[in-house]
């Protein structure tokens, strides 16, 4: 009797801090490198905006940004447009990196990235380009 | 005798603690991106964009 009780209580012990750990499994994204690049991101996402609505800049299948048609952009952009989106690929790139490398797994930046692809198009506006199997979609 | 079965028990049942952290957390990486991608593009709470379909096909969608 006493020992079914002992196994109980263990068996109570593992699912309860099975519970504490998977609260402990939340990715932490608040370190100063991640919010340093979001902040820049964001800063970024002024000049940007204008040529996803455009259908200039698309979004791709890696998570990234791409130029889809250099014609839609203002002959005024024209000449920055592809630094534009280098810089904004740069900052995408460092990010998945900081948050695999930042929550202790750096092996997992290939699938934060993929999470990070599929969310960025579902959150998209209509009218943005998104890259799928096939080429350019719009949304 | 059944001692050795409560050991193997408990053996079995401590992967299960660890197993948490070698796989991938694929709901805590998407709440994180969403939170990343809602400060990135300013998106207010209430908005709610378009669907994405999973196959591009044309459109009809049931109208409310």
């Amino acid at each position: 009797m006493k020992k079914l009780i002992a196994v109980f209580s263990l068996l109570a012990a593992t699912l309860l801090s099975s519970n504490w750990v998977s609260a402990a499994a939340d990715l932490d994204v608040n370190t100063p490198a991640i919010t340093a690049i979001k902040n820049s991101m964001q800063t970024r996402h002024n000049q940007l905006n204008p040529h996803y609505d455009s259908g200039a800049v698309g979004l791709t299948a890696d998570g990234l940004v791409a130029v889809r048609d250099a014609t839609a952009v203002p002959l005024k952009d024209r000449g920055g447009i592809n630094s534009l989106v280098a810089a904004e690929n740069s900052d995408r790139n460092a990010l998945y990196k900081e948050i695999a490398a930042g929550n202790g797994h750096p092996e997992w930046a290939g699938e934060i990235r993929s999470t990070f692809a599929g969310r960025w198009v579902d959150k998209a506006q209509a009218g943005w380009y998104y890259q799928n199997a096939g080429g350019w979609v719009k949304k | 005798m059944k001692k050795i079965g409560i050991i193997w028990a408990l053996i079995a049942l401590i992967p299960a603690c660890v197993t948490i952290n070698i796989y991938f957390p694929a709901a805590a990486a998407e709440k994180a991106a969403d939170k990343i991608i809602d400060e990135v593009w300013q998106l207010k709470p209430g908005d709610e964009p378009p669907a994405t379909p999973a196959v591009t096909k044309p459109a009809p969608v049931p109208a409310k």
